[in-house]
């Protein structure tokens, strides 16, 4: 009994964790149409930062914003000077993405090194929570509401914002966007800047779990792919409901059958797709 | 295409003819051309960066010269990727023209380059620890002089079940054949010894979160042995002390799990923990001594696993060639005295088997705090540790390659 207790709590830990990571993936994919592959490393490099920030600033969630601040500088950087040139050519942005990716891992490498660098936990959350004899890392609970204060705030900014309704609009049928007027250009900077604000800040987030290491990027980006594959592209619920859905899936896929641990991701992803080309919650896009 | 195969022609008519007339072909005045095929990218990257300072530094103490003649070394970034280790190699030997290689770092690339290696009869000391290519498959240009996956988690498991008197074990490792070779050692020898494994588990290696896996591990044993590599040891560790299992199962770890690397970036939880490898930056021998100062000196951190892994075989590849008078040309006789030879380096006195694998001491490490850092001091010292350990090595090699599934694991409680 435990132990099913444990891991579900740690499948909705793990999701919460995903759903930071995937959120501004699937708003980026829904508006702009690519797959920003850069998306992982915008993760480390998150991650990154922050160890760099915590040396001024000890404290775990003041760089976690000032980390996100930053990322979202970077990532309106890429946007503007690197994407935009290339707009109206999809493959070409995509491909530019995986070269971004690159370019991250080898500067992250060259700045903060090989090994892998530990982000610690803020000292009051470092000791286990007791709940009726099962010992849970408080942190882990931490991030779990987190990522749930994160999806009702990104709910009401794209169900009760003006810049919500447009960026839903540019989601759904980008030429009517821009035929009543909708400046789509500019959205697009602003989603590429939250997505990666909310990728930078989950590394943080995620640094007292996963630390910040070299590969880190790579082991994410696929998690990201899958989640908002699952959820459907450019919606916030279904990356919410695909985030904890993949976090279930992975935490008793693997615990129940270990040898399977590598396909067990992709399986439910590809009976999805097979049913639901566009994912649980995603619109055909038009 | 049409290319690759005129340079492979080239290059093999070229390896055969310094074959064949090496005192006509070539002067042995000349440069010796030594190549370091590493990772200087990628996750591997912090290893494969070891790698080469310490072979730089171990030139440099001896004004870049072996045996009299010069050394021209030429260095190979794989980014851990096997098809491209190959196709480096294959740079290195056609377009730089290299002698001898030390490398590759990872046990996937040595597996793609075994063909290329035979081929181009390409003299080889290797760091990666693939179990077969001196086992049943022996490469014959191929040497190592670190260890196989299992050679240090043997002694390891004979220390656990005789000192420490662990009668019940569980083990974790990355699901590669690396993880599964080093636990398979591991199992025989706890098993043979009266000890009994009771979980056995492996991580896919790129795993985002251990607490999967550490919801499982059972907590009515002795204690848990760890065969990670790389950032992996690290991460679960730092994930085990989260849930609070610190101090309730003692951890042992392989040869990677707590590397000088790792240590560097840890805290106290990190203390007296016990591993085993063919190294540590504490070894009590000149040797040693004056690397570890000088590797410390140059770059501010203890030197481990990878940066001693070149530093021992720049010692073998020069005492070999002190022995040949510096006539590597002579492929044959290069191979035969690397097996034949004994040197004293900075893991301690090594030589070979008739596979090509080393015979030398594999230590039991704790951790502890020294000058304010965290060291891996020596414990206990099994000297003359063979890839075999104690089986005799014809019964050994009968048995199938350690896996996964072998030797079965008999006494797993579910």
């Amino acid at each position: 009994m435990q132990y099913w207790i444990i891991q579900t709590l740690n499948s909705l830990a793990l999701g919460g964790l995903l759903f930071l990571l995937a959120a501004g993936f699937s708003l980026i994919f829904g508006l702009m149409r690519i797959a920003n592959l850069t998306h992982g490393s915008l993760y480390m490099l998150g991650a990154y930062v922050g160890i760099s920030v915590l040396k001024y600033v000890p404290n775990l969630w003041l760089a976690a914003i000032i980390g996100g601040v930053i990322m979202a500088v970077f990532g309106g950087l890429v946007e503007r000077l690197i994407l935009r040139p290339l707009a109206g050519n999809a493959l070409g942005q995509v491909l530019v993405t995986l070269g971004i990716s690159f370019i991250i891992a080898d500067l992250c490498l060259m700045i903060w090194g090989g090994d892998p660098i530990p982000i610690p936990t803020p000292p009051a959350l470092r000791q286990p929570i007791l709940v009726g004899g099962v010992t849970f890392p408080t942190y882990r609970l931490v991030v779990l509401l987190i990522a749930v204060v994160t999806a009702v705030l990104l709910y009401l900014l794209m169900d009760r914002t003006r810049i919500g309704a447009m960026i839903r609009a540019g989601v759904d049928d980008m030429p009517m966007a821009r035929a009543v007027g909708i400046p789509v250009s500019r959205l697009f900077t602003a989603v590429f800047c939250l997505g990666a604000a909310l990728a930078g800040a989950g590394g943080i987030i995620g640094g007292p779990i996963m630390s910040a290491y070299p590969g880190l990027d790579a082991d994410m980006l696929p998690l990201a792919l899958i989640v908002v594959m699952l959820g459907g592209v450019g919606s916030l619920l279904g990356a919410f409901v695909g985030s904890f859905l993949i976090g279930a899936i992975y935490t008793f896929g693997t615990a129940l059958f270990p040898d399977l641990a590598y396909v067990i991701l992709f399986l439910p992803m590809i009976v999805v797709i097979a049913f639901r080309p566009t994912g649980l919650f995603g619109r055909q896009s038009v | 295409m049409a290319l690759t195969r005129r340079r492979f022609i080239e290059a093999a008519g070229l390896g055969a003819s310094a074959l064949g007339f090496p005192a006509i072909v070539r002067g042995q005045s000349g440069p010796i051309r030594v190549g370091l095929m590493t990772v200087k990218t990628g996750p591997l990257a912090s290893g494969g960066i070891d790698m080469e300072r310490a072979l730089v530094q171990y030139l440099k103490e001896r004004n870049t010269t072996m045996a009299g003649r010069k050394v021209d070394l030429f260095v190979g970034d794989s980014g851990g990727v096997p098809a491209q280790a190959r196709t480096k190699i294959q740079e290195l030997v056609e377009r730089d023209k290299i002698q001898v290689m030390i490398g590759p770092l990872d046990t996937a690339s040595a597996l793609a380059a075994d063909d290329y290696i035979r081929q181009a009869q390409l003299l080889t000391l290797s760091v990666a620890a693939a179990e077969d290519m001196t086992q049943r498959k022996p490469n014959p240009w191929f040497t190592r002089g670190t260890s196989t996956s299992s050679q240090s988690a043997q002694p390891l498991a004979d220390y656990c079940a005789k000192t420490l008197q662990y009668k019940r074990m569980v083990t974790i490792a990355d699901d590669i054949a690396y993880g599964h070779e080093m636990c398979a050692g591991f199992q025989r020898v706890f098993e043979d010894a009266g000890g009994k494994i009771v979980q056995k588990l492996f991580s896919p290696l790129t795993v985002p979160d251990y607490g999967t896996y550490i919801a499982q591990l059972k907590t009515n044993v002795d204690g848990i042995f760890l065969g990670f590599a790389g950032s992996n040891g690290f991460r679960f560790f730092r994930q085990f002390n989260e849930y609070g299992l610190r101090g309730k199962i003692a951890v042992v770890g392989g040869m990677t799990a707590f590397d000088e690397a790792v240590l560097r970036n840890m805290g106290d939880e990190a203390l007296g923990i016990v591993t085993s490898c063919w190294y540590s930056a504490e070894i009590e021998n000149a040797i040693n001594k004056r690397f570890a100062a000088n590797f410390r000196v140059d770059w501010g951190y203890d030197p481990g696993f990878y940066a001693a892994a070149t530093y021992v075989e720049a010692a073998v590849l020069d005492a070999t060639l002190q022995a040949l008078k510096g006539n590597i040309e002579d492929k044959q006789a290069f191979m035969k005295i690397v097996r034949a030879i004994k040197v004293d380096t900075a893991r301690g006195p090594v030589s070979f088997d008739r596979y090509g694998n080393v015979v030398g001491s594999v230590y039991i490490r704790k951790v502890e705090r020294k000058d304010g850092r965290l060291v891996n001091r020596v414990i206990h010292t099994y000297p003359n540790v063979s890839q075999f350990w104690t089986y005799k090595p014809e019964e050994f090699l009968k048995n199938p390659v350690y896996s996964r599934d072998w030797p079965p694991a008999k006494n797993l409680e579910s």
